[in-house]
């Protein structure tokens, strides 16, 4: 028998997305009104003799196209890949929440989909009743959980308040109450997408450390995540994802390589200007400078009036919404001020920033002296430091965002008095 | 070491699992036995509906009895007082209204709670699979709940009213699964439509404030002339209703029994319609919520 435990074949998912298609679901209204008038339009056109336009303009979008893998029995792969490369898409398929538009899968065994913590959780049910709850929405038998009912409550911890509505939890409570069900999960095939960034950072290595284990009974896990570190640390195998296609699959280490080289070496983003105002029209970060800790950021602008003195600023806020860091070119002025410019580019440059390794939201400001033009809010989250660093290391939601070295020895109990 | 493991994760129960084949348009093909595979699933569902509707309020509760009877009375003095309608035999009227409603409300909930739940429960349809007719099934089993509930109802007021039914109160377990079924039928086919056309929720309580008074539930379907009451009886309803109340009123209520297979074959009619639209919009559910 062989080890495979899926196969996937040529595997494509399609979406349509068109001028009529914004909305996924429709009014029965608007679906009789638009044929009214479709029908009104081919008639009249008909009529003068013009040709016909075909239908509305409907456009197919590939979520994921001829993706074709194997997996065997104990894989722990990671699947990675920017936003909007099809990762959510193939764990849909795969949990079977959506079927493939083309191609194949075979899977061997049963699937639990964590693509959420907590799903089906009831507020106004007590945590007891949730667990037996959100296990049978996870596919466990009755007997299954009742037979491990005392260790998801030991896990969980929160022995105290399991016959209290869930209402009343704390968000913290909550999280650890649906993470210990999903942790206890026993089919062969585990599908997980991100559910690791919940709960506080003791818990979150807990998760850490209960996946691990998982990974390490011969179980098959999928698991997607935007933390390179958390997949480096728990996947021997990885798949990378870009536009709906498999661009690598192998060794962890060597996609997670291949990924941080492929994706562009800056991030940027660039804003349609308005001609009448002085406006923003791209930011751009450099991502080589940012992995080293070093934060360039080119704000490029343009104004239908030069002006005066340009200002730009930019600002990093963490996950919490908490402003962090932020400097313009005023007050951390070089000295030299761009004067009289229709459009030009701001460069900050701001080696060596004291600030933890994570995600970061990045605001943009354009000014002029005294004066607000434009501002861009939260429009780039940038990854600040090295990728590789420990995933186990303290979170900033416990030690803070300010990453400053201290030196440590032992000092001995003689020489403390002795001063 | 690893193959030591293995043996302990995976149970003998797991060594015959099935090859599961994803592909376009083949989802539906173990559907039966899936279905039945996930009962307990919609075992806790329901319960789930159940428990949420009896705990968050005591109005909840009261509400199931107070609308039918406060329906009863009003149909009572407009349909028998002042319209002056007669009723089956000697019945007493508000027991002919009574035994009517009953079946009444259980398919309206049925209706209306299916139809709504599919939207209710788009974070679960987005996030798991199971086979989607759990939903709008476990939602119907609320309204099984009430309808239970109103039954003793009936029965208190039949003994206020010392009225006793005959032997046919043993076919009514029959006619309660005939009313689940004929509900069926239509809702699942509003529910499937709910998930694409949002603006079906409005035509639902239009339906069942409709249906109060096409269907002979504040009248005995006697008063319906014998030339149309075939056509009349192709609202499944009618049939379910002439059934409750032949199996509660014991002699006075005659079984028209063109009628009742009419309204049987409309039941098995939509039914089918139901569970195949249900079945074919199923799979993109997921992509719509």
């Amino acid at each position: 028998m062989s080890n495979t435990v899926i196969r996937a074949e040529r595997l494509s998912k399609r979406y349509v997305i068109g001028r009529h298609r914004q909305e996924r679901y429709s009014a029965l209204r608007d679906v009789v009104v638009r044929s009214v008038t479709q029908w009104a339009r081919t008639g009249l056109d008909a009529a003068r003799g013009r040709p016909l336009i075909s239908g509305d303009e409907v456009e197919d979008f590939w979520a994921l196209k001829d993706l074709s893998f194997e997996l065997n029995c104990g894989d722990v792969v990671g699947i990675v890949g920017r936003n909007g490369a099809g990762k959510s898409t193939l764990l849909k398929i795969l949990s079977r929440i959506t079927e493939p538009s083309a191609g194949r899968v075979e899977i061997k065994g049963r699937v639990a989909s964590l693509l959420e913590v907590g799903t089906g959780f009831h507020l106004e049910l007590t945590g007891r009743e949730n667990i037996y709850l959100n296990g049978a929405i996870l596919g466990m038998k009755h007997a299954e959980i009742r037979r491990k009912f005392d260790e998801i409550v030991a896990f969980s911890e929160v022995e105290k308040f399991i016959d209290t509505p869930v209402k009343r939890y704390s968000s913290g409570m909550y999280v650890r109450l649906a993470f210990a069900v999903a942790a206890h999960l026993e089919q062969e095939i585990l599908v997980v997408d991100e559910v690791l960034a919940v709960g506080d950072a003791e818990f979150q290595q807990k998760c850490l450390g209960k996946m691990k284990h998982v990974a390490g009974q011969g179980r098959t896990v999928l698991f997607v995540s935007h933390n390179l570190a958390a997949v480096r640390a728990l996947c021997n195998r990885a798949l990378l994802l870009a536009d709906g296609k498999i661009v690598a699959d192998g060794p962890v280490e060597a996609v997670a390589r291949r990924y941080i080289s492929t994706s562009n070496s800056t991030d940027a983003i660039s804003f349609a200007s308005n001609p009448a105002q002085p406006s923003i029209t791209s930011i751009v970060v450099d991502r080589e400078a940012l992995s080293t800790g070093n934060l360039i950021v080119d704000i490029a602008f343009v104004a239908p009036r030069p002006l005066p003195t340009a200002v730009g600023g930019i600002m990093l806020r963490a996950d919490t919404g908490q402003p962090l860091w932020g400097s313009n070119s005023r007050f951390h002025s070089s000295g030299e001020i761009a004067k009289g410019l229709t459009s030009g580019i701001l460069r900050c440059e701001a080696p060596g920033l004291p600030i933890t390794p994570g995600t970061y939201h990045l605001s943009a400001w354009l000014a002029d002296w005294h004066e607000e033009l434009d501002s861009k809010q939260d429009v780039l989250s940038i990854q600040l430091g090295g990728e590789s660093a420990d995933p186990l290391r303290l979170s900033s939601s416990l030690v803070g965002h300010v990453d400053w070295p201290a030196t440590w020895r032992s000092v001995r109990r003689e020489d403390a008095s002795a001063a | 070491m690893t193959s030591n493991r293995k043996n302990r994760v995976i149970s003998p129960t797991d060594r015959t699992t099935r090859l599961l084949v994803l592909e376009a348009g083949r989802a539906e093909r173990n559907y039966w036995s899936d279905l039945w595979h996930y009962r307990e699933l919609f075992a806790i569902l329901a319960w789930r509906d159940i428990t949420v509707r009896y705990k968050q309020t005591v109005i909840g509760v009261a509400w199931a009895i107070i609308r039918p009877l406060l329906t009863m009375i009003i149909f009572t003095v407009v349909f028998g007082k002042l319209a002056k309608l007669p009723t089956d035999g000697d019945v007493p009227y508000p027991i002919l209204v009574f035994a009517g409603m009953l079946p009444w409300f259980l398919f309206s909930s049925i209706l209306s709670e299916a139809s709504s739940s599919m939207i209710g429960s788009a974070h679960l349809i987005s996030k798991v699979y199971f086979p989607r007719l759990i939903v709008p099934a476990s939602a119907g089993v609320v309204a099984l709940v009430d309808f239970l509930a109103n039954l003793t109802i009936l029965f208190a007021l039949m003994a206020w009213f010392r009225y006793l039914p005959n032997w046919h109160v043993v076919f009514l377990p029959l006619f309660i699964a005939l009313a689940i079924l004929a509900s069926l039928g239509p809702a699942l086919l509003i529910t499937a439509l709910n998930v694409k056309y949002r603006d079906m929720r409005y035509v639902i309580p239009f339906v069942v404030q409709f249906g109060l008074y096409v269907s002979p539930v504040g009248f005995s379907s006697e008063i319906i002339p014998e030339n149309i009451r075939i056509w009349y009886s192709l609202n499944p309803v009618v049939g379910v209703i002439d059934g409750f109340r032949w199996c509660l009123l014991g002699d006075a209520s005659r079984l028209y029994v063109p009628g009742l297979l009419a309204s049987l074959a409309m039941t098995a009619l939509m039914l089918w319609i139901g569970v195949k639209y249900f079945r074919g919009t199923e799979r993109s559910f997921a992509d719509l919520v």
